[in-house]
């Protein structure tokens, strides 16, 4: 199972040149809005052309400008979950898993009361689309296309329709519906969590480009690039300069950032994320890494702080703590106007080109 | 009783053997040309858009004349129908039906269009993925869902059909019993002084179309059935 795609396509005021590989498993595109992550796989589908590429799924070229191969979508075998689910709506629940069915006859209605079963929509076979709530949509859709047998599965923003709260369950249902699903698939989504949770690899798409890919959990620890560490939920980046072998200057904050090791010559800005900032209310002996800021405004969320800090004459940073229960209330409750001392650990530290 | 007795029938069931076959017509030919023209690009299917609805703005006398330019016995076309095949348009029945046919065709084009452009392209890229071919998609997703609209658009098209009079009367004429339509009825009742059998036909034609607007309605309202009052 592999896929490898190579798209160009030229839309107004917006290039885009996306290209990768990808085997086995699932893979997750990060991007912001606009930036090509729907469009990317409705090309690999087959449902919008390319001005020009190459895709190849498990060996069969599917699009190939040079060779003049455009293999229509309905022959590509690529299956693909809409953001709105898209059912057809004339249909009944059943109807819409078997339209696509290859089998029929008694084989047919055993197969779609299988899926119906598996996708646990057992009595739901005979409702319309209209019917029923967001989340059993997205399972109807979802067996409708896997009764098709595709051979890779293509999911876009497939969360993005549902109520939050039920998000984290879809999810986890889907991760176990697909856990037998032998193709590829590839997820795009702007969600940071649903990407982490479901693809074991990532890229990163910015401005119609990839621009970082590789292992989730790496590319989370060590994004490389500004966009990248801003896509995976990095809430303070800066602009900053190598002033000596471990040592950045970091001029909004006021302050220059010692690391452990050797720093590259081309790091142009760094970022830490909001909950790793030591904060420290008394000065420190010790002003290695260590910010000056104030306390400009503090949110309350169910289960944590957040908080602005502002480097006077500087950017704003952001703070998140939890709140812990009564027992073990945080150690420092911020107060609006409070001189504070950030001190930012190296570790935490994440250097961007 | 004995005036109803007294009116010759055949106008009405002229007018509706026309508007029932140049209905046939229209609702597959504008539907087929609906569907062309989603898969046309802009400037083309602004072109084809122009041509199809002409006939909805030019008065429907200019879709007689050149309905007799093209079929007249004394043009090449109308003297090649007749040589070969006996076949006339000119004061004939076809003729009506080809009038109507015409003249309502642009509002099957229009509503259908119309409809299908209603229809999410999600359903259709669905399809298509599922590898539905498009015969299939065309034929199980849109027109079912663009139903509502394509319904509209043939009742209007048949009470159109039903009601032409100008390109009818230039084209197929006043023949009693073979091209006198309700609608050339009412003209030839009146100019001949006879107000009641005139009055007779208006009042059939005005049911008819009220049936059919009702008609509509209900269908309409049936599609969308979520629609609010205000």
């Amino acid at each position: 199972m592999a896929i490898s795609v190579e798209l160009h396509k030229k839309f107004k005021g917006f290039q885009m040149d996306v290209a990768f590989e990808h085997e086995g498993g699932s893979l997750g595109i990060l991007g912001g809005s606009g930036m090509g992550k729907s469009m990317t796989l409705k090309m690999i589908a087959g449902l919008v052309k390319p001005d020009s590429g190459k895709v190849v799924v498990d060996g069969r070229t599917v699009y190939d400008s040079a060779a003049k191969i455009d293999m229509p979508a309905r022959e590509r075998h690529i299956g693909y979950l809409f953001q709105q689910y898209a059912l057809f709506p004339n249909m009944t629940v059943a109807e819409n898993i078997g339209i696509a069915m290859k089998k029929s006859g008694d084989e047919k209605k055993k197969e779609i009361d299988r899926l119906l079963e598996q996708f646990a929509l057992q009595n739901l076979g005979g409702r319309m689309p209209s019917e029923l709530s967001g989340g059993q949509q997205q399972r109807v859709a979802l067996a409708r296309i896997l009764a098709s047998e595709p051979q890779m599965l293509l999911l876009d923003e497939p969360f993005s329709a549902l109520d939050s709260f039920l998000k984290e369950q879809l999810l986890e249902d889907m991760i176990r519906q697909l856990s037998d699903y032998a193709g590829d698939v590839i997820m795009v989504s702007h969600s940071r969590d649903e990407i982490y949770q479901f693809c074991d690899r990532l890229l990163i798409l910015d401005q119609g480009r990839v621009i970082v890919s590789g292992d989730t959990k790496d590319i989370f620890d060590e994004p490389g690039y500004r966009e990248a560490a801003r896509l995976t939920g990095c809430k303070n980046i800066t602009e900053a300069r190598k002033i000596f072998e471990n040592t950045i200057e970091v001029p909004k904050w006021h302050c220059s950032l010692e690391m452990d090791e050797p720093v590259s010559d081309d790091i142009h800005a760094v970022g830490i994320r909001a909950h790793y900032i030591e904060v420290l209310t008394e000065k420190p002996e010790d002003m290695k890494n260590v910010v000056n800021a104030a306390v400009e405004n503090v949110s309350e969320l169910p289960f944590e702080w957040y908080c602005f800090f502002r480097v006077p004459n500087g950017e704003r940073i952001w703070w998140k703590v939890a709140k812990v229960g009564e027992h073990g209330a945080a150690k420092y409750l911020p107060a609006k106007g409070d001189h504070v001392y950030l001190r930012m650990p190296p570790q935490s530290i994440i250097l961007l080109k | 009783m004995d005036f109803l007795a007294s009116i010759d029938m055949s106008p009405l069931f002229i007018s509706l053997k026309t508007a029932i076959i140049a209905t046939v017509v229209a609702f597959f030919g504008g539907i087929a040309c609906a569907r062309w023209a989603m898969k046309l690009k802009p400037l083309s299917k602004s072109i084809l858009d122009g041509i199809l609805n002409l006939p909805l703005v030019l008065p429907p006398t200019v879709a007689g004349f050149l309905l007799l330019l093209l079929f007249s016995l004394k043009r090449p076309l109308g003297i090649y129908l007749w040589e070969h095949y006996q076949f006339k348009v000119v004061l004939s029945w076809p003729g009506c039906v080809l009038a109507a046919t015409v003249v309502a065709f642009p509002l099957m084009y229009r509503n259908a269009r119309a409809a299908f452009e209603q229809v999410d392209v999600n359903y259709i890229y669905a399809g298509r993925t599922l590898g539905l071919s498009e015969w299939t998609i065309f034929r199980k997703v849109v027109v079912p869902v663009a139903g509502p609209g394509i319904a509209s658009g043939t009742i209007l098209t048949f009470a159109r059909a039903l009601g032409e009079y100008g390109a009818t009367s230039m084209l197929a004429g006043n023949i009693l019993g073979k091209t006198r339509t309700m609608a050339v009825a009412i003209a030839a009742e009146v100019s001949a002084q006879n107000y009641d059998v005139a009055g007779f036909w208006v009042v059939v034609l005005v049911a008819i179309a009220f049936v059919f607007i009702f008609a509509i309605n209900i269908i309409t309202m049936h599609g969308i059935s979520k629609v609010q009052r205000w």
